[in-house]
């Protein structure tokens, strides 16, 4: 019964799938023919009047859109934690039909049917409706989430697609600029827009921050939160009330399609950078809100490029800087931190070594480490290692002011001495530890040592000297 | 997306007089199923204050379940559960839950302290902030589990152990008088799981009951004061030394018990040949 339903709903989105031709080919024509023109770059004198906010109009759409992002940054760092991004994406093709059932209800009181707020109202309940059927699909069916999504998703968007073609044949109202809806399109966006995005932005400022706590534990520990009396059920609402919320009022930014875009990338890029919840949240909101601005301003600086795109561009710009750059997880941390203890073993190698070949002459004197030499040829020979580790380990001991390289060998400095003392100690620590109290033979220890001598703490090796001298 | 969960067991009970009593967990008439499949059946339980009690049986015995009933954590089909004489609802803030390991996402941007901090969230209460007070007192918790030094760390760059008493540290934080834990020693090395053992049963000597789901039948009697032998229903309960006897194993575990049994004629056979 359940699998037949989902059937007919499958290929009731299929029936509706050719409605989506003219949509998609004939609209991003009609883009084109708003601006006649050819291609070209803009003049240094639009530059600046762009950059100044000379343009009353730049300056409202640059402030709605960062504080879109702002916004949307924001809520999206509970979303994704909460894993629910797709949700998201669902809810804002959901809102289509709600558009356009709106407008072609106030058109049919007598209006122009372009009265934003209320095409923003419809928007809502249809996102609302979309939600609860995500939820019915999921609680009342065997079906998976997945499944339920990819149901509301389609469906709704292609109930939307087939209501947009008939306001286009209808003779009252100019429908015209609804589909500016579905790629989004900044350069309409009034003052009372603005508005509107500034009020929404700080409504998701302020539940955020009250309720950071809930949604926290809610994000970490589901059953812990059940457990300790909070209503799941309830602080995922607000949730996705606040989902909800933000994706509607970026519809006409960033449009439908990509609104989903400034959900999850700007928390998955703020992750690289820390993993503290508040500075990710911090992050997640200024990149957010810088996505929303850089976008917004080289769209205006070149006409033809739709701002929704542009601002979703960047915002994968700053994702893959932050993949590579971020300080807490980035690549080049990451990369950096391996070769650095890559670095530290090679050191310790070979001043241990050479400690051992010094103590081991009897022309050696602590008191006067820089007449004593430790030739390369001896160095290399005394340990297995390679020829191109021997000289890394050397230049990198050099620098770190460790060893005085000349051209047959090496001389230890003061500190260098000290250190390979230290390195020394510690080896012969934890092979007696080896030997005496884990069993492990006299033809394997030597082995076992120097793989656990490096990544070993201090406060171990302090417990091990106690025990040594007792 | 999200879940919507009936916890109203109380709509079902027969057991509707409430009095506070001294005994933190009793379970009257408990039946649990998925799936219309029964997993607990007629389960009737009184937990011993001050006692470290160990839930012992066999995978698919129930032992989580009747865990996650008396939290409330999964609809009941029939039956009550009374903390300390009175609903849960009413007494829920005594209970401290230290779910399984794996049930949380351990790559979550947060820190060790900062999840002791999330067991005080309810006391805090809506929308208040955290205030250095409750951090400090959170401290005093990790410090309790011996996990100090710790409190700075990403919580994935713990080790099992470690994780484990941090979420023992949360359960502190709650200022909880019964513990309810889902296998503490599960993928924790011999030495913490002693270490863990000394934490619970100092806390248990302070007049707080544990509550555990445990898997060695080798360490039951060395850990804990009181046993209770699940399979779908109760087979017995009580101090180990009585409960564990051959006949009640073999009537817990079932046909693997009595296979092993069998084995175990067989070799002594084998060796008298």
């Amino acid at each position: 019964m359940k699998k037949k339903l989902y059937f007919l709903l499958l290929s009731f989105a299929i029936l509706l799938l050719p409605s989506l031709n003219p949509l998609l080919f004939s609209e991003p024509s009609s883009l084109v023919l708003k601006h006649q023109h050819n291609f070209d770059w803009p003049s240094s004198e639009d530059f600046l009047r762009i950059i100044s906010l000379r343009d009353y109009n730049t300056r409202i759409v640059l402030l709605g859109t960062m504080l879109f992002g702002f916004a949307s940054g924001m809520i999206g760092v509970f979303v994704t934690l909460r894993k629910r991004a797709l949700v998201g994406d669902a809810v804002s093709h959901a809102s289509l039909p709600g558009v356009v059932i709106a407008f072609i209800f106030m058109v049919s009181l007598g209006g122009t049917g372009k009265f934003l707020p209320g095409l923003l109202a419809g928007a809502l309940i249809s996102s609302f409706i979309g939600v609860g059927v995500i939820l019915l699909v999921r609680n009342y069916t065997r079906l998976h989430e997945d499944a339920a999504l990819g149901i509301v998703l389609s469906v709704f968007f292609g109930f939307g697609v087939a209501l947009l073609g008939i306001t286009q044949k209808m003779k009252e109202g100019n429908s015209a600029g609804l589909d500016s809806f579905i790629y989004g399109k900044t350069a309409s966006m009034l003052i009372s827009d603005a508005w509107l995005i500034l009020v929404s932005a700080f409504v998701v400022l302020i539940l955020s921050v009250m309720f950071f706590k809930e949604f926290t534990i809610l994000c970490f520990d589901e059953e812990y939160t059940l457990a300790r009396g909070w209503s799941v059920f309830g602080l995922d609402l607000m949730m996705m009330f606040l989902t909800v919320g933000v994706t509607v009022v970026g519809l006409q930014a960033v449009g439908l399609i990509l609104v989903v875009a400034l959900l999850i990338i700007p928390p998955i890029s703020a992750r690289f950078w820390t993993s503290n919840l508040k500075k990710m949240f911090l992050i997640s909101s200024c990149l957010g809100a810088i996505s929303g601005i850089l976008g917004a301003a080289v769209s205006a600086l070149v006409p033809k490029l739709p701002a929704g795109a542009l601002i979703v561009l960047v915002c994968g710009i700053l994702f893959l800087v932050s993949l590579l750059f971020g300080s807490e997880s980035g690549m080049f941390i990451q990369l950096y931190r391996n070769l650095r203890f890559q670095y530290r073993i090679l050191i310790q190698n070979l001043l241990r070594s050479m400690y051992e070949i010094a103590n081991s002459k009897q022309s050696f004197k602590e008191d006067d480490l820089k007449s004593f030499m430790i030739d390369y040829e001896e160095l290399f020979n005394f340990r297995s290692w390679k020829k191109m580790s021997l000289m890394i380990a050397v230049e990198v001991s050099k620098f770190k002011n460790l060893v005085i390289k000349t051209k047959k060998g090496l001389i230890f400095t003061k500190s260098g001495y000290l250190e390979s003392v230290r390195i020394f100690r510690n080896h012969h620590l934890w092979e007696l530890y080896l030997l005496n109290y884990a069993g492990v033979g006299l033809g394997h220890v030597d082995h076992f040592v120097d793989d656990i001598e490096h990544i070993i703490e201090s406060k171990i090796l302090e417990e091990l000297g106690e025990e040594q001298r007792s | 997306m999200f879940k919507l969960k009936k916890n109203n067991p109380e709509k079902f009970s027969f057991h509707m007089d409430e009095h506070p009593s001294d005994i933190p967990i009793a379970v009257h008439d408990l039946t649990v199923s998925y799936n219309r499949k029964p997993v607990l059946w007629d389960v009737d339980l009184n937990i011993p204050k001050g006692k470290l009690v160990a839930i012992v049986g066999p995978n698919g015995a129930g032992k989580s379940t009747l865990l996650k009933s008396i939290l409330h954590l999964i609809p009941i089909a029939s039956g009550a559960v009374k903390i300390y004489g009175r609903t849960f609802k009413k007494n829920k803030h005594l209970i401290g839950y230290v779910p399984q390991r794996e049930s949380v996402d351990w790559s979550f941007p947060v820190n060790a302290l900062d999840t002791v901090v999330m067991g005080m969230y309810r006391k805090i209460g809506w929308c208040l902030p955290v205030l250095r007070r409750h951090k400090e007192f959170a401290m005093e918790c990790l410090r309790r589990v011996g996990m100090e030094d710790f409190y700075n760390r990403q919580i994935s760059q713990l080790s099992g152990g470690q994780q484990q008493r941090v979420f023992i540290a949360r359960a502190l934080a709650e200022r909880a008088e019964i513990f309810l834990m889902d296998e503490p020693f599960a993928g924790v090395d011999a030495r913490t799981e002693r270490a863990i053992v000394t934490l619970l049963k100092e806390i248990s000597s302070s007049g707080k009951t544990v509550l555990a789901v445990h898997h060695d039948l080798n360490t039951v009697r060395e850990y804990f004061d009181h046993v209770i032998l699940l399979n779908l229903r109760i087979i017995d309960s009580g101090s180990p030394d009585f409960v564990l006897t051959e006949e009640n194993l073999r009537r817990t575990y079932g046909g693997r018990l009595t296979l092993l049994d069998k084995a175990a004629t067989a070799l002594s056979n084998l060796d008298r040949e």
